[in-house]
């Protein structure tokens, strides 16, 4: 689970963080306010999206402005206008895709003198199942581009859970950032901060990029991307609290409320399967036969003929779709279930293109009894491979 | 014989008296699983399905001498659980439950560095070697007792490949699932080095997918042996979108890598066959097994 970068920059200053004092405006009338009560003389007006890119990114619509979703203003006045100019409008970059994201949400704080950009995160290392610290030289950037490009300038380490965060690591990665003087015991209690932070509030993913050093010589957080382990946060009411699901794809929300694997693509086949791992196989055979998946849906394993409608409706109220395969290999799933979730989907929505369905495994008979005797205009596929190809051929002739 | 699990194997379950844990375990049993008792704190001295419960893991195994156990427990108790199970001593830990915390895990895996205890899981359908010992949830129907050894990272493609694989007359050894997540028990590694040790395994079929490393470290090792058995791989989600989990919280890469075509390179380049789709798993075998037929002559 994301957050926005206000509210992650709120939750790191609550620890201790150096954090720039900022203000967070939903509405145009209260950018002004909002602008009014900091400093200044420089104010950073940010649009507030769960993507990356925005500084470099662009508005859709002219009347947002030229400019990108960070913006400097020299005056309250000039802060109210950006905020105002943003609000409302629709912001790609390149993590958004080219429909864009709309911008509810406008950060305004204080503008900070940067001297040096660095990079810091903190994640689950796979490898050693420990946390570990990410950090370079090269702030400001594309981690994975700086991992491709030099990785000799990143560097990374895990830290054993029996001692936590010492003082020695903090040390380890202010060396390696080339800080000096105050700024190494700043870099130490601030790792510290942020590991504790990491830990405590089960975070997957925490990401200062850039860190920054400013001209007065001190460490800043400057932007900060957290990232919450979606299956603990039953156990932080405070960052649940967080979600914003305007920032999530409708049908993708929707399909969470039933607890439904859905993922939104660009292709025209709409698929239902059970299991990520059949559900990843689908769409690749769809893709070997020529044609694009338009979502990756995955009913899990003890689907009831409820969601399964509810799976079959979303997928449908995609006006991409050209065609829908149902692929089930049914374990705990039982093929039964499926058939009469489809019956009754295609029965409430009707059906307005070619459907395919595969039924194998647990119950298949009275699955395919369910289905021949609706009266649906189905076409049964005996296997994977006979399933993708029928859908395609209905689909592209 | 077969890998981690056999007809010898002595199964508690973790979470028995639960719904799930009450069904699976008749499951198992049905199966022909020697199951010799339940966990369930509180209980200790009453019976759930005609076995003995225990208020501890370590009661279990004392009085049981259990070598298995299934953690079949919401994902709030599945850490917990899992520890204990590993505390206790327990061979093969099998752990079936889904969305277990990802902190909770790197605690759990802590607890099992330096130990012999086998953790399989969690968010995987278990291990069966067919007509022997079924730990899990996945269905049997399909399995039949045979040589191919099969690690898979997704239960639902396991039980299509593993169809394919008897239809074909490809019987199994054993079928590990190593679980979906972003930290887990054995990888494809562990399941390649035990499969290579058993002699009952002829090939091995790995079932893989995007994210994480478990394909790439499954070529490093099979480079740096002589494996002496042909291996298959299939590996999904070439299509998939980059940055977007795919139902598995372990499909996500988060410093990039991990994508269908680098693993597959590198599979390849180790001399694994690869399966070009999910319906290509049987002919792969076949390509590899003709590959290599002086070495399967020579055993």
């Amino acid at each position: 689970m994301n957050i926005h970068e206000y509210q992650a920059k709120a939750l790191l200053r609550s620890y201790g963080a150096p954090v720039s004092e900022g203000r967070v405006v939903l509405r145009g009338e209260e950018a002004k306010t909002a602008a009014g009560a900091l400093d200044g003389p420089v104010w950073v007006v940010k649009a507030q999206i769960h993507a990356g890119g925005r500084g470099k990114g662009k508005f859709k619509e002219a009347g947002a402005g030229e400019k990108g979703g960070v913006r400097i203003a020299k005056s309250v006045n000039e802060a109210a206008e950006e905020a105002k100019r943003m609000l409302g409008r629709t912001l790609v970059t390149h993590q958004t895709g080219p429909a864009g994201k709309q911008v509810n949400r406008i950060y305004i704080e204080d503008g900070s003198s940067i001297a040096r950009e660095l990079y810091l995160a903190l994640l689950i290392d796979r490898q050693t199942s420990r946390i570990s610290f990410v950090c370079s030289t090269e702030g400001g950037m594309d981690i994975e581009e700086v991992a491709a490009e030099t990785p000799e300038k990143i560097l990374s380490f895990a830290v054993d859970p029996a001692t936590g965060y010492m003082p020695f690591h903090g040390r380890r990665i202010a060396f390696a950032l080339g800080l000096t003087g105050g700024q190494i015991k700043q870099c130490v209690s601030l790792m510290g901060i942020l590991y504790r932070a990491f830990v405590e509030k089960d975070m997957e993913m925490l990401e200062i990029n850039p860190l920054i050093v400013t001209t007065s010589g001190d460490l800043m957080v400057l932007d900060a991307k957290l990232g919450f382990d979606g299956n603990a946060v039953y156990r932080h009411p405070d960052i649940a609290e967080l979600r914003d699901t305007s920032e999530e794809d409708p049908k993708e929300l929707e399909a969470s409320k039933y607890d439904l694997n859905y993922i939104a693509l660009d292709g025209e086949i709409g698929c239902m399967v059970n299991g990520a791992g059949l559900a990843m196989a689908t769409m690749d055979i769809i893709k070997l036969y020529g044609a694009e998946p338009a979502n990756f849906l995955d009913v899990g394993g003890g689907a009831t003929k409820e969601k399964v409608t509810e799976a079959f409706k979303i997928i449908t109220s995609d006006p991409q779709v050209k065609g829908i395969l149902v692929n089930i290999f049914g374990g705990i799933m039982r093929c039964d279930v499926i058939a009469e979730g489809v019956v009754a989907a295609v029965k409430e929505v009707g059906l307005k293109v070619p459907l395919v369905v595969r039924l194998e495994g647990t119950n298949v008979e009275k699955g395919k009894e369910i289905i021949n005797t609706s009266g649906l205009d189905v076409i049964a596929a005996d296997d994977l491979k006979d399933g993708a190809q029928k859908i395609v051929k209905a689909v592209k002739g | 014989m077969a890998i981690f699990v056999n007809s010898e194997t002595r199964l508690i379950v973790q979470g028995m008296t639960g719904r799930s844990g009450t069904f699976y375990t008749d499951e198992s049993m049905r199966y022909g699983t020697t199951c010799v008792g339940g966990v369930r704190p509180g209980k200790g001295g009453a019976r759930h399905l005609g076995l003995p419960l225990f208020n501890t893991v370590r009661e279990a195994v004392d009085a049981t001498g259990a070598n298995a156990s299934l953690v079949i427990v919401p994902a709030p108790q599945a850490g917990a659980a899992m520890i204990e199970a590993i505390e206790a001593g327990i061979g093969t830990v099998v752990c079936v439950t889904e969305r277990v915390p990802q902190h909770d895990m790197s605690r759990v895996k802590q607890a099992l560095a330096g130990t012999d205890t086998v953790l399989i899981g969690p968010n995987s359908q278990g291990i069966l070697t067919p007509e022997q010992c079924k730990i899990g949830v996945m269905p049997t129907g399909n399995a039949k007792p045979g040589h191919i050894g099969i690690a898979s990272r997704s239960a639902s493609l396991t039980s299509e490949i593993l169809a394919q694989c008897s239809t074909a007359g490809l019987g199994q050894s054993t079928t590990v699932g190593i679980g979906g997540d972003t930290l887990h028990g054995v990888g494809f590694v562990e399941c390649l080095k035990a499969f290579r040790d058993d002699p009952e395994t002829e090939a091995v079929v790995l079932i893989g997918e995007i994210g994480g490393r478990a394909e790439e470290e499954a070529a490093a090792y099979l480079d740096s042996v002589d494996y002496g058995k042909p291996v298959v791989a299939l590996v999904v989600g070439r299509h998939a979108p980059r940055g977007r989990r795919m139902g598995h919280a372990g499909t996500l890469s988060v410093l990039g890598g991990g994508t269908a075509a680098d693993k597959i390179a590198r599979l390849r380049a180790a001399g694994v066959e690869i399966a070009a789709h999910a319906d290509d798993v049987v002919a792969a075998v076949a390509r590899a097994t003709a590959k290599a037929p002086q070495k399967a002559a020579a055993r």
